[in-house]
């Protein structure tokens, strides 16, 4: 069996390797076990050997990209690293983390190689034919699928798998060379959307808090609330740490120019065209209508929801709990209670 | 002419986000039920990307935007209907199934050549469009594959903004992990952009447009080749809907005060 190749990428500090790249290398470690093949860890970044140190002991074959021209994400410079590591290391499959770093690279990396590429695998089974399970139609149906064409790229999802955490130590990489095209990209950092203290979607947090459009429509007095609106959300948000999160006809009404929530933006939307998170729990208010929310809870634990209308069809069999009142009422009480 | 751009953007059509998707296994592997009576939309990412490029050749004079296609002849037909009243482009059309389970290296080859055989086509002025991931197979990779094809090297994907600079370089934001952009500056085109959301509305629907556009669309249509995007390589083992369905507990008559008792504790805050 030829080898089964973990490629993985330093985070911002240039010298430790990210999250999803450890996940990636458990995921690598056990895959290679059943399948009886060796394993072999590709390290891309700025200081390649002090991250490979975090790998030491796995037992596998290391290979190091490092250097300035690696220490930053740009599809050119990223995409030789990683096309230079297959060719050292000819393997059959390679794992890697779908960050944003190599989502951007590696299908063209396939292409270079001559292999195959699937995303956003949820799950890799089988001891003799290598099964990805993924998700299609944006997380409305699940497949479990097969190559015959190798090597065959499987980028994983993160949280997919526990993060690779043994002893750390002085590790012999062996350094490959890359011959780098011309760079035309120079990367100049990271910038935060203006969000007016309210964040976007955060991974780390426990609780994800969705706002629907219900937030902004005329209430009981016949009025617009939305200053209070916006100023309850940014309220519960800094006494609870959750993450924001909104639906798209919300979103849509701010860019539209309408003056709604300020502080949101198409990064806070979840959904068909937003992001499908994963916090432990989430608490949707004033949200409305059925697939689109369906899909952006997919992976949410524990859902509860505020909601006026008590036969609103998404959270029915969707959501753990419908509390049916006024969201303006109980997310007040709420701050009261959280200080 | 300074700063004038030639973009094309590839834009796939999708069942409408609103309809209830059953997979069926057909005789090329797995599809979907009724799929060819289903309501489509233009992909939602992908129809960020043509508006963008819409904003962007308005802004950038002798520019011009041409909209890659591959999908049911009929279907794409229908959808021009309402697309084309969107944003004025040019249709290059490709006759062939549209659908999660297409082969997305096949699809990239047979846009790749599409675009390749586009007349007056300025490889230097060239910028490639397209979602950054679609709503069907969602893998984030055909526009990508697009680009390496075409000998493209410089590639950005979840882009959320593009902004030109008079020296024909631009700076791209595009999403990374902990909902912060990266910004990066490059040198100009030729490039690929896979964008998320953008940051433009959906353009109201223009009549006039509509009818300029319908005087190119339909012989495109009908001239329309056949794209081969078979793959004999994938394997489906099942496609299988989720079957997770929650007993939700509907709780009435709980003052406010009573529910955010229950909810501080859920949270966790005390």
């Amino acid at each position: 069996m030829d080898p089964v190749l973990v490629l993985a990428h330093c985070d911002e500090t240039g010298a430790t390797l990210s999250k999803g790249s450890l996940e990636a290398v458990t995921a690598g470690k056990e895959l290679a076990e059943r399948l009886d093949a060796t394993i072999i860890i590709g390290v891309i970044g700025g200081d390649s050997w002090c991250a490979a140190k975090s790998v030491a002991f796995t037992g596998a074959r290391i290979l190091a990209v490092s250097g300035k021209a690696f220490a930053q994400p740009r599809f050119a410079s990223d995409a030789a690293a990683c096309e230079a590591l297959c060719r050292a290391a000819q393997p059959a499959i390679v794992l890697a983390p779908h960050s944003s770093r190599f989502a951007r690279v590696m299908a063209a990396v396939a292409h270079r190689v001559g292999g195959c590429i699937d995303t956003h695998i949820a799950a890799i089974d089988g001891t003799e034919d290598v099964k990805a399970t993924r998700w299609f139609y944006r997380q409305r149906m699940e497949a479990v699928l097969t190559r015959t064409s190798r090597p065959w790229f499987l980028l994983l999802d993160p949280g997919t798998h526990a993060p690779y955490a043994g002893k750390t130590g002085d590790v012999q990489a062996e350094p490959v060379a890359v011959e780098l095209p011309s760079i035309r990209t120079t990367v100049a950092g990271t910038r935060s959307p203006e969000q007016g203290g309210a964040g976007t979607i955060r991974p780390e947090a426990k609780l994800l808090f969705v706002a629907g459009a219900g937030w902004t429509k005329k209430q009981p007095d016949g009025e617009l609330h939305t200053a209070e609106a916006g100023e309850l959300i940014l309220q519960f948000l800094r006494g609870s740490g959750a993450s924001l999160g909104s639906s798209k006809s919300l979103v849509d009404q701010g860019s539209e120019g309408n003056g709604v929530l300020p502080f949101l933006s198409h990064l806070n939307q979840v959904g068909q065209t937003g992001s499908t998170p994963r916090h432990p729990k989430g608490l949707s208010t004033c949200c409305h209508g059925e697939e689109p929310h369906v899909v952006g809870w997919r992976f949410i634990g524990e859902r509860r929801a505020i909601s006026l209308d008590p036969n609103c069809g998404w959270t029915r069999g969707k959501a753990d709990v419908v509390y049916v009142a006024d969201a303006f009422q109980v997310i007040s009480r709420l701050n009261a209670l959280l200080g | 002419m300074p700063n004038s751009f030639h973009i094309v953007v590839c834009a796939g059509i999708v069942p409408d986000p609103l309809q209830t998707l059953e997979p069926v296994s057909g005789p090329n592997g797995p599809a979907i039920k009724n799929e060819m009576l289903l309501p489509a939309v233009l992909d939602p990412w992908a129809a960020s990307a043509l508006y963008e490029a819409a904003h962007l050749a308005a802004n950038h004079p002798c520019s011009k935007v041409w909209l890659v296609s591959l999908g049911p002849k009929g279907k794409l037909q229908q959808l021009m209907m309402s697309v084309a009243q969107k944003a004025s482009f040019e249709l290059v059309p490709l006759d062939g199934p549209a659908g999660g389970f297409v082969d997305a290296d096949a699809t990239a080859a047979a846009l790749a050549d599409a675009i390749h055989a586009i007349a007056g086509l300025d490889p230097s002025k060239l910028l490639i469009f397209g979602g950054w991931e679609s709503a069907a197979r969602g893998a984030g990779v055909t526009l990508q594959l697009v680009g390496e094809r075409l000998g493209i090297a410089d590639q950005f994907q979840g882009v959320d903004r593009i902004e030109v600079r008079e020296d024909g370089s631009f700076e791209v934001l595009e999403r990374v992990e902990g909902g912060i952009h990266q910004v990066s500056i490059c040198a100009g085109a030729p490039a690929v952009l896979g964008w998320a959301t953008g940051s433009l509305p959906e353009p109201r629907n223009n009549p006039q447009i509509g009818m300029a556009n319908m005087r190119t669309i339909m012989p495109a249509l009908q001239r329309a080749k056949a794209a081969a995007v078979a793959s004999t390589d994938v394997h489906y083992i099942s496609v299988s809907l989720p079957g997770q369905q929650r007993t939700t507990r509907v709780v009435k008559g709980m003052t406010p005060d009573e529910i955010a008792r229950e909810l501080v504790e859920w949270i966790g805050a005390r």
